[in-house]
This record gives structure tokens, sequence and C-alpha cells, in this order.
């Protein structure tokens, strides 16, 4: 999705900003700066700099985590998606997120907490060993690094294509600024400035769908104008159309949303990317630990009113229609032109300059959380296990400030190596989901089964994350495996995503079973705090029911399924 | 957030951010109030109820969340 995001065939630039646009642009690089150089006196242990010093509230570290998913690729992509599928692309937000954020809440997030890792290899190291650890600390670093260069490309050709902006001038005073606050802040800045951009992107984006609903008189109103546009396609519904794959537009059955999507793809995103968990390990304590993803839920659960009704509004009050990126000829705008159009629909000056800053407060807060999470990884867990082990607290806060500079020069160099070869771009995306799935079944696995062995966690990610590059190039290759692994040869890039995500994520668990009944476990004082059956969870008996975890959680279920009723 | 620290509070920079964009653009939607721009339902003044929007949740985060005095 993300490559044909910049596949913009645009006749002209999309917006011209003003002068107070483009006073609130400046305003943004200056307060974040600001804030980055007023955070580095406080980052100065290895516990300040890579966790935030352990002392953000529930509501810092859910917001935080909800924002670390909430960039501007996902804003332009989904709402995008939204045009091109219609609301369908909302599984994406409800059932492709909440229950996942739930359950590492209420489930997986006392392991991580209660452990004291710093990291979700951290936690690997301590259940099985460096094997597994090692392996995903290496895959994480990589493609953290890699994102982040894709995440600084991305921002820079929107920038050229919506305002007119040298792609080279975008690129480098964005990740310099990125740079400079992470090296100084580290994880604090980070986390501020996503907490900022939540803010930004919310009033930036939140007047388009109010003015859109305005317009069309009421979502009635709205349905009534796309059957119009677009006589005989459902873009309004999110279940009845998945009773056939050939009855959405997105080629999809419900068994891929329930089983791939829902039950693996994002609980793996949601439970064991460390980049996300990262911000909900800066939690001051283990209620707060456990409050954050649930208190993110909520919010995401909201997502789709700034991200999925301006790709709706978009059927049914633009005038022209827009097309795929790789069929638009000079002229035509794409899917994922959808909310720039509509921005410029609305906004005027000032208004639109909100709506812009909160596009680049996006992009920079993606990178943010790409390099500050890159520093964690290799400073902690490739760093100190495997290269210097007993270096002073200090040393590793030096180290992890370095490889913020090192990791954004990278950044930038790979953002040169995707300008010059677009088609780098999917591997680097697909990369990524490659390790996510498995990793789920490894993580779960050995948290709740304090039978599983060193070796079979490892024998289990390899192979779950062997099987993922298989499927993946096979599907490439021939329509046939597009048939045999997503069990329908006209699935769509979506849906292909999410059986590799379920075939790869059972490889782990089978070869992780089979390889356990062979080989010796660890003894149980070894796992103490780390697995189900060997560890004291807190119990909450004695907090009022508005302060249990549980009961937030379970409104938030109930939220959700009321939603799929509602647009069933 | 800020106990062991005493880091002034996220939200404060939160309040200042929305504060001075409510101000910026509540008052260029002033500006442009007999001759709104060329934008669709333009005659709703979306710039001036937004930005005083803004401001107003900008002075209250501002107000609720300013720094402690030093004791």
């Amino acid at each position: 999705m993300f490559s044909s995001l910049l596949t913009f065939v645009a006749p002209q630039r999309l917006v011209h900003l003003s002068p107070t646009d483009l006073f609130i642009i400046a305003f943004y690089f200056v307060l974040v700066l600001g804030i980055g150089f007023y955070l580095k006196r406080f980052a100065t242990t290895g516990e300040d700099f890579f966790l935030a010093g352990r002392e953000m509230t529930a509501w810092v570290a859910g917001l935080a985590f909800v924002s670390a998913n909430l960039g501007s690729l996902e804003l332009l992509g989904w709402a995008g998606s939204a045009y091109q599928y219609g609301i369908l692309a909302t599984h994406w937000y409800w059932i492709g997120a909440i229950p996942a954020m739930v359950f590492l809440g209420l489930v997986m997030m006392p392991f991580y907490y209660i452990s004291k890792t710093h990291s979700v290899p951290g936690y690997l190291q301590m259940r099985y060993g460096p094997e597994a650890s090692g392996l995903s600390a290496i895959t994480f670093a990589i493609m953290t690094i890699l994102m982040s260069g894709v995440n600084m490309y991305a921002m820079a050709v929107v920038m050229q294509v919506v305002l007119g902006w040298n792609i080279n001038f975008s690129l480098w005073v964005s990740s310099l600024t990125v740079g400079v606050y992470v090296a100084a802040g580290g994880l604090f800045s980070a986390i501020f400035n996503e907490v900022l951009q939540f803010f930004l992107i919310w009033f930036g984006a939140l007047l388009i769908p109010i003015l859109g609903l305005v317009e069309t008189h009421g979502w009635k109103g709205m349905v009534a104008r796309i059957h119009q546009n677009f006589p005989g396609q459902d873009f309004t519904h999110m279940w009845g159309p998945m009773r056939s794959v050939n009855d959405n537009p997105m080629g999809i059955h419900w068994v891929a949303i329930v089983f791939g999507l829902a039950m693996v793809q994002s609980m793996g995103y949601w439970t064991t990317d460390f980049l996300v968990v990262q911000r909900v390990l800066s939690a001051k304590d283990i209620r707060s630990a456990k409050m954050a993803p649930i208190i993110g839920s909520f919010f995401k659960m909201a997502v789709p009113l700034i991200v999925i009704l301006p790709g709706l509004l978009g059927r049914a009050v633009l005038p022209m229609h827009l097309v795929d990126a790789s069929k638009a000829t000079a002229g035509q705008f794409t899917y994922n032109q959808v909310l720039p159009l509509m921005l410029a629909r609305y906004c005027g000056p000032g208004l639109l300059g909100l709506g812009i800053t909160a596009l680049i407060a996006g992009f920079m807060a993606g990178m943010a959380g790409n390099v500050s999470a890159f520093a964690t990884v290799w400073t902690y867990d490739l760093y100190r296990p495997f290269l210097r082990k007993n270096a002073p607290d200090k040393h590793y806060v030096s180290m992890g400030r370095w490889c913020t500079v090192i990791g954004l020069f990278v950044s930038i160099g790979t953002a040169y190596l995707v300008m010059g070869f677009a088609s780098i771009m999917d591997y680097v995306q697909a990369l990524f989901g490659f390790f996510i799935a498995p990793l789920f079944g490894t993580v779960i696995l050995g948290m709740m089964w304090k039978r599983v062995t060193r070796w079979a966690g490892f024998l289990g990610l390899l192979a779950g994350t062997t099987s993922s590059v298989t499927m993946f190039f096979l599907m490439k290759h021939s329509e046939y495996w597009v048939g045999v692994f997503a069990l329908n040869p006209q699935a769509k890039g979506l849906a292909q995503d999410m059986f590799q995500a379920l075939w790869s994520c059972v490889t782990c668990v089978v070869v992780t079973l089979l390889v356990t009944l062979v080989t010796k476990p660890r003894p149980d004082a070894e796992l103490k705090g780390l697995v189900y059956s060997l560890t004291d969870l807190a119990h909450e008996q004695h907090a009022s029911v508005f302060h249990r975890p549980l009961f937030w959680g379970v409104l938030a279920m109930v939220i959700l399924v009321v939603l799929q009723i509602i647009f069933w | 957030m800020s106990e062991k620290h005493h880091i002034i509070q996220v939200w404060f920079f939160v309040g200042i951010l929305l504060l001075v964009y409510g101000v910026v653009i509540f008052a260029n939607g002033v500006a442009e109030w007999s001759n709104p721009p060329d934008t669709v339902l333009a005659s709703l003044h979306a710039p001036v109820w937004w930005g005083a929007l803004l401001a107003v949740l900008g002075s209250l985060f501002c107000f609720l969340f300013r720094p402690a005095k030093k004791t």
C-alpha cells in the first residue's frame, strides 16, 4: 500500500500555503526542538534515556502508545483505503486492534512489567536465552532503521507533491530536527512529541468529517450520495459484504479478518512490536502499564472518524473519481490523495497549516519512534549482551545517543536508496511483516506454558519467519500460490498479508510444540516472573470497579461489539 | 509523570501549542470574515469557531498544568 502512496500523479501541487500556515509549521519545529533541549537534563541514566524514567502516567503512556501507530503514512494510506474499499478498512482499527490492545493490557503487560525488561527481545533473553533474543533483536533493529528511512522518504515525497517543497530540504530538515531532539531527551522526547502529535492530528483532521457531514446532511445523506455516485457497490457495511470474496472490493473473506487479522496479525503487532510496547513499558507502575493500552484502545476506536470517514466522504462529495496509483494518468488523482484533497476542500489559510503540520508531526513522530526503539534494542539487546557486558550505565546512555545519530544517518541513506529503487520499499514493508506474526507465537507460548524450552523458542521463531518469507515470495511469483495460501487466487495484497500472518504463526506454534516435546525444560526457579503459572500477579480486589483495568477492558470490548452490530 | 524528575508536564506543552494555534487561526478567521477563502462551506467561518475552541482548550491546559513554583 505504501509504495503506491508515493506514486502521486498530480498535475500541480495540491495546496498553496499562506504566511499564516508557514508560521504554524515553523512554530511546531521551534516547540519540539525547545522541548528536546529542555528534556536533555533529565535523560541522564539508562532508564531515563531508554524508558523515560519509567514514570509516565497511564494517560501519557496510553496516548503515546496509540500515537506510535497514528503516523501520517497510516493516515494517508488508510483514508485512501477507505475510499478504495469503503468501510471495510475500519476492520484494521476495530477488530484488528482493540482485542489485541485489551489483551496486551490485561494479560501480557504484567509479564513485561514484572520481569523489568526494557524491550521485547529483552523478555525473550530472560525467557528463552540469547538465540531467540538475538534473532528477534537483529531483525527488529534492521527493520526499524529501514522503516525509519522509508518514513523519511515518504514524508519528503508527500511534502513535494502536496506543497511543492524540495525533497532534499524536507528530508534533511525533518531528520535533523528528529535527531536533535531524540538524541537530547531519548524516549522522553519521543513520547512528548507523540502526545503533541496526537492532539495535532485530531485537531488538524477532525474538521474534515465535521464539515463533510454538514455538506452531505449527515451519515444517511453521505450513504445516499455514495450510492448515487457508485451504483451497485456496497461501501458502507463491514461484515455483510464479506460472506463471499466476490461481494466486496477487497476480495477478502471474513475468515481472513477474524483469524488472520484479529487473532494473529494484530495480536502480533500490538503485543510484540517493541516500538509500541516500549511506550507502555515507560509507565510508572503496573496498574498504569495495564491501563495504558486500554486507554489507547478507546482512542483507537475513535480514529476512523478522522481517517475512514474522510475517505468515505471523498466518495460522496469529490467531483472527480480517484484511481489506483498504478493506473493513474497525468491529471488524475489517486486514492491516497483523498485526505489532502478533502483538507484543501474545506480548509483555508490557518486551518490548512494546522492540517499540514499534523501530517509533518505524524511523519516526524514516526521517525522518532523508530530511532528511539532502534537505539534501545541495539544498546540493550545487541551491544550489551554480545559486545560489552559490564560497562557503566553512563556508557550505555552515551551509546544510545550515538546510536540515535548513526541510526538517523543510516535512515537518511535508506531514504536515498528507496528514492533510487522504489521497488525496495515494497520489500522493506513486507520484511517488517515477516517477523511480527511468528514472534507473537513465540512470546505468548513462552508466557503461558512453562514447559516450552530454549531451543523450541528459537527454532519455532526461525521456522515461522522462514515460512513467512517463503510464502511472500511464492505468492509474488504466481497466482497459483495465492490460491493455495490465501484460499482465493484473486485475493488482494491485504488479504494475502492476513493469511501469510496466520500460516506463519501456525508454523511457529507447531514447530515450537514439537521441539518442546523432545528437549529438556528449564527449572521452575529460573522462570519465576516470566511464566503465567510461576508468577504472582497482583490482584485488585481492593480497588474500586472504576480503578480496575478489567472493567475498562470489558467496556472497550462491549463498545467494539456494539459498533460491529451498528455497521454490520 | 514528574514525580522523580519534576519535569513540566507534557499537557502544559500541549496547552501552549493549542493556545498559539488557536489565537493565530481565530485571528486569521476574523481577518478574512468579509472575504472568506475559496473553500467549500466557507460561509460557516470554521477558522473562527475552531480557532476559538483551540484557544480555550489551550488556555485550560496551560492553566491546569502550569509549572509549579519551586519551593
